[in-house]
This record gives C-alpha cells, structure tokens and sequence, in this order.
C-alpha cells in the first residue's frame, strides 16, 4: 500500500545539504504493525512525513496507495493525505477552544462531508477511543491522554488505510501512554495498518515488524 | 462545507484576540466614518447650494460693479435711479427687472429688536426672484413711485419682533424712521451659515431716502429665455460701461455661481477625499500587519489542518476571509459612525449633510476591497506553507 524505493530527502541548509534519509526502501502492507526505532537525528521523522505525504522525496520512487507522489501537486497531495493517512503526533496538534468533536470532524470538513453528518461520525469514533462522554470538551479541559485519544479519533474518523504514530506517547506519562499503545493496536487488529515511531523496545518488540534507523539509513 | 469552515475559524481568530481585532479595525473606522461624513457633507452642500441658486429664479442675470470671481474685493456702485431707467430700457419690460440698495441695520417693535439685512428693491422682486408671500402682500409700484415706509419682513424677522402674532399691519423701526408692516415672506431656511429669513424689504426710493443716498448696488434681470442671457449681458454691460467709463461691470448667470461655488466644493471633497484615502491605507497597512502576525501564530493549525487534508486554498480563503470581516465589521462601524457625525454635523451647525445609498455602499465595497488587497498576501503566505516546516514550528 506504501511503497519506498531508494528513497533520499536532502535538506538544504543554508547552502549546505544535509542528508537526512540516505536510500530507504520499505514496504507497509494493508494491516502491517511496523515499529520505527532509532537514535534522534536518524530521519524516522523524516520517514514518517514521506510516509503520510506531507512531504516529497528528493530523490527515489514513493507510491501510496498506488501512486506515485513526485509528480502531484500540493492539492492532489492533501486529497491523498485525506483519504489515505492519519497522523498521531507527539504534540497532539488539536485546534484550540474546539471542542473535541469538532477537532475529531474537521479531517471531514476538507473532504466535503456536511455538517450534520460530521458530527455524527465524530460521534461514533469518540465512542470508539472511549470519549463518548468528552465531546463538548476543549483540549484545555481534558488530561493529556484524553487529548492523544481525541487525536486518534481525528486519524480515525477518514477510515484511513494507514495510522502514522511519531512518538504518540512522548508526551505522556507511562501509564497513561501505556492505555493508549493499547488503543492503537487494538485499532491494528481491526485492520488499519499502523506505523508508530517509539524508543520503547517493548513496544517495538510486539510489532510485527521492526525497522532500526541510523543516519538516515535503514541498518536492521 | 469548506467555505462555512472558513467563516467560522475566521469569525473564531478575531473573537480569540477581541482588543487586536478592535485595534485593527480602528483604521478602517476612522478611514470609512471620513469616507460616509465627506461624502454627506459634500452632497448636502452641493443640493443646497444648488437648490438655493436655482430658487433665485431662472434665466436670471445680476450685474454689479466690479468683478465677481473667488477672492474679489467688493466695488462701491456709482449706479443710481437713472441707470434703473437704462436697465429697464435694454430689459424691455419693468416687469422683469430689480434693483438693490443694502444696508446691515437694527430693526425695532416695541422692547424687540433684531440686526438684519435691509433690501431696497422693486414692487417685481417676488417675481423675478420667486419668492412666496405667507400673510399681507407686497408692496406696489405706487409705494416705489412715492417713496413709501412700508416694509415685507422675513419670517426670521417677524418671529424675532412679533413671535406668533400677526406682523402685518404692526409698526416697525428703522434708523429712528417708523414703517407700516404689509406683508411677511414664507420662510426659506438656512443654507450655508446664512439665515435666508433675516430680511426686510422696501422700497428701494424709501431706502435711498433713509440711507442719504442715491445709489443702487447691483441689478437683477429676468432674460425671456436661456438663449438670450449671454446677449442681454454683455447688452447691459457695454450700457452701463458707457455710462460710467471708469467702472468695471459684470454680468453674472446661475450657471456661474454655481461654477464658483462647484470649484470651492470640489477642492474641499478633494482635499477631504485625500485625507480619507490615507486613513484607509493606513487601515490596510495594519490589517496586513496583523494577518501576517496571525498567519503566524497560527502556524502550527495551518500545517495541522493541511495534514488532515486542507489545500493551499481552503488555508488562504481562511486568511482571506480573516483579512475581509476585519475590514468590513470595521467598515460597516464606520458607516454607522459616519452617518451619526454627518447627522450630527447638520443638527449643531449650518452646515447641511445628505447621506446617499451609494456612498454607504461605496463605503462597504472600499472596505471589503482594502481587506482583500491587504490580506491577499498573508494569505498567499499561509496556503504556501509547507506543512512539516509549519507542525514543527514553535
Ligand atoms: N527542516 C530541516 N532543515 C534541515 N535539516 C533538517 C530539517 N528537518 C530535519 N532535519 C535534519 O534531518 C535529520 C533527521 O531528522 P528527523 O526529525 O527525521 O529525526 P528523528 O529521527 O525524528 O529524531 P527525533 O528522535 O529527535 O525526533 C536531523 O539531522 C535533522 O537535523
Ligand atoms: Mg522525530
């Protein structure tokens, strides 16, 4: 479904080129669990935005979903991004004084989807990550881990065919981040796929499978 | 969907930071209030003046010594009752000229008494000057042959010394010299600063008379029709110049005052307009200024809302749309502000104010046009985003 070849991304740093991936070839299949380990600075950031097509490659072949994302434009890009990935960030990313089914809606917003119905999906997969009773709720009236539930629930809503996690549990607390890696891979066992970034190695050991990064380079 | 999207988050930035939006506006306020205030006034002026000058009568000519245009100073007539005689000569009909003495003078009734303006003119006056008579009449060539103390009052006059009683009939004094009231004029209103009511007729021999003079100022003749004024003046001019060869005369149309008054007026809405302009791009200056604080602050939500799936579009008519109610809920304040002071204006001076339909929307459009022309490039900014630089911003 994701499909790298030999694929570099060059920053250009004041004149200066940083290579931040060096030739990664990967392949994420419909319903993989895919665990990304590695040291800060490897480019598994990097990967990730390549990964969900935020961004383009400098240089090699990237297919997702199919197609080949260097020749897209920023529109055919975002479309892809709304109908294909979802993002789990670090950061949570929700839109302030938004209530949380309104952030969980707003994927749908960019897809056209009326109003009504909207909600009612929102609905529905707040339910599903165990919200059902936060919806008017806004980021700064719930805990951190309500917060990264509500941003799965926002990855969610689109039916995406992939989950993109970097680092989804760096900002929480152990257990709390504990419940939910736990929600993440449920949602796997219901079959989306799910790439997650994490240093845990426990985490990296229950995935089906594991990539090591080192300087931009896949090494195991 | 994507456009009711971008009404709400637009509505939802300026509600977030209520003092900076008002701040913003403010330019737009003061910018739009001088657009709709200049624009009332300079309307209201314009239908006055013209409304007035066209009420003098049509066809009308005014020949005095000396020259009228802007900034010309006055010339003392060395007209008198034999120049009345040649006027009407060339004029052809007595019916359509008159003549005019006038004197600044304290008129008294009893205990009243009220500085106004006195006209000493001809029994045709109403007719060439059209003007209405509400109680009594005019007076009569025979007053004017024999030199009469009769005297018609503005209504200005009549309330100040009569209040609400009947002026005609009553006695009045001027200079120490008793007259009989005959009538009392309809009333005109005020225009530019000038009471149009403050008035006494007479006679102009009475007027001679208690003056100690022989003089006549100026002269006013009703030409038959448009084509014949310009011929009918340089007529009366070459007469009158023949007659007093040292003396400069001029004849004066409608069409001319209102040229004169045209020119003032359109240096004022000029210098006005200028001034407005400036305010409005000062406003704009600052709705650019601000929109690209806020294309930054909000850097992280553009590259979150492109990640789920925003275009560069849906991000820059957000912007836009910012950009365009900040100008126009500035715009429309404006409006309202600008119809109370032009309202105001009117109410607590003389001079008139006249808010028209286009100038509201003249107003409007400006102000949504400033919010798209100043906000287009922040916007631009925030759709071009690239949205890993902007989710890692800080
Ligand atoms: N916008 C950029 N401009 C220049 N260099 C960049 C930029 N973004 C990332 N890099 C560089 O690319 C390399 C990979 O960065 P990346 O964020 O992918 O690392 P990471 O493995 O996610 O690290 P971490 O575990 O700290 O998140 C780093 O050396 C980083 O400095
Ligand atoms: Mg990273």
């Amino acid at each position: 479904m994701i499909e790298a070849v030999d694929v570099t991304r060059t920053y250009d740093l004041e004149g200066v080129s940083v290579p931040a991936l060096r030739g990664v070839s990967l392949n994420i299949a419909a319903g993989d669990y895919v665990a990304i380990i590695g040291p800060s600075g490897s480019g598994k950031s990097t990967l990730m935005h390549l990964l969900g097509a935020l961004d383009r490659p400098s240089a090699g072949k990237l297919l997702i979903d199919g197609q080949d994302v260097s020749d897209k434009t920023a529109p055919e890009m975002a479309k892809l991004r709304n109908e294909t990935i979802g993002f789990v960030f670090q950061a949570f990313h929700l839109l302030p004084r938004t209530t949380a089914l309104d952030n969980v809606a707003l994927p749908l917003v960019y897809r056209g989807i009326a109003t009504r119905e909207r909600r009612a999906k929102a609905q529905q997969t707040l339910e599903r990550v165990g919200l059902g009773h936060r919806t008017g709720h806004r980021p700064n009236q719930m805990s951190g881990g309500e917060q990264q539930r509500v941003a799965i629930a926002r990855a969610l809503v689109t039916e995406p065919k992939v989950l993109l996690a970097d680092e989804p549990t760096g900002n929480l607390d152990t257990k709390t981040g504990q419940a939910v890696l736990e929600l993440l891979e449920e949602l796997n066992r219901d079959g989306v796929a799910l790439v997650i970034v994490t240093h845990d190695l426990e985490v990296a050991s229950r995935a089906t499978r594991k990539i090591t990064m080192r300087d931009g380079e896949i090494v195991a | 969907m994507r456009m009711a999207e971008a009404w709400r988050v637009a509505m939802d930035a300026l509600r977030a930071n209520r003092m900076r939006s008002l701040l913003t506006m403010l330019g737009m306020v003061i910018g739009v209030a001088a657009v709709v205030v200049l624009v009332a006034l300079g309307t209201g002026t314009k239908n006055t003046v013209e409304a007035q000058v066209e009420g003098l009568g049509s066809n009308l000519l005014i020949v005095v010594p000396g020259q009228v245009s802007l900034g010309a100073a006055p010339t003392v007539s060395r007209m008198d009752n034999s120049d009345l005689e040649a006027v009407v000569k060339i004029a052809g009909d007595r019916e359509r000229v008159t003549a005019n003495l006038a004197s600044g003078e304290i008129v008294r009734a009893g205990n009243a008494s009220t500085f106004t303006t006195i006209n000493g003119v001809m029994e045709t006056t109403p007719k060439v000057f059209l003007r209405d008579i509400k109680s009594g009449s005019y007076f009569t060539r025979t007053d004017v042959d024999t030199g009469r103390r009769v005297a018609v009052l503005g209504a200005k006059v009549a309330r100040e010394l009569f209040g609400e009683r009947d002026a005609v009939g009553q006695q009045v004094t001027v200079a120490g010299v008793r007259f009989r009231v005959v009538g009392v004029f309809e009333p005109l209103g005020q225009s530019l600063g000038i009471d149009r009511d403050n008035e006494v007729h007479m006679p102009i021999t009475t007027a001679q008379r208690l003056f100690g003079t022989g003089r006549v100022d100026a002269f006013a003749v009703k030409a038959p029709d448009r084509e014949t004024i310009a011929a009918l003046g340089d007529e009366l001019i070459a007469e009158l110049s023949r007659r007093h060869p040292d003396t400069e005369f001029s004849a004066v149309t409608q069409e001319q005052i209102l040229g004169v008054l045209g020119d003032i007026l359109g240096i004022l809405t000029t210098v006005l307009a200028a001034i407005a302009g400036i305010s409005l791009l000062v406003g704009g200056v600052g709705v650019s200024n601000i929109m690209l604080v806020s294309v930054r602050e909000r850097t992280r939500e553009i590259g979150l809302r492109k990640a789920v799936g925003a275009r560069p579009r849906d991000i820059g008519i957000q912007f836009l749309l910012e950009a365009v109610l900040l100008t126009t809920v500035g715009g429309v304040v404006g409006i309202a502000l600008g119809i109370g002071a032009a309202v105001l204006t009117s109410a607590l001076t003389p001079v008139p104010s006249a808010v028209t339909a286009w100038s509201i929307a003249l107003a409007f459009g400006v102000s949504a046009a400033v919010g798209i022309i100043f906000g287009v490039v922040p916007a631009q900014r925030a759709g071009r985003l690239d949205p890993v630089v902007a989710l890692r911003s800080d």
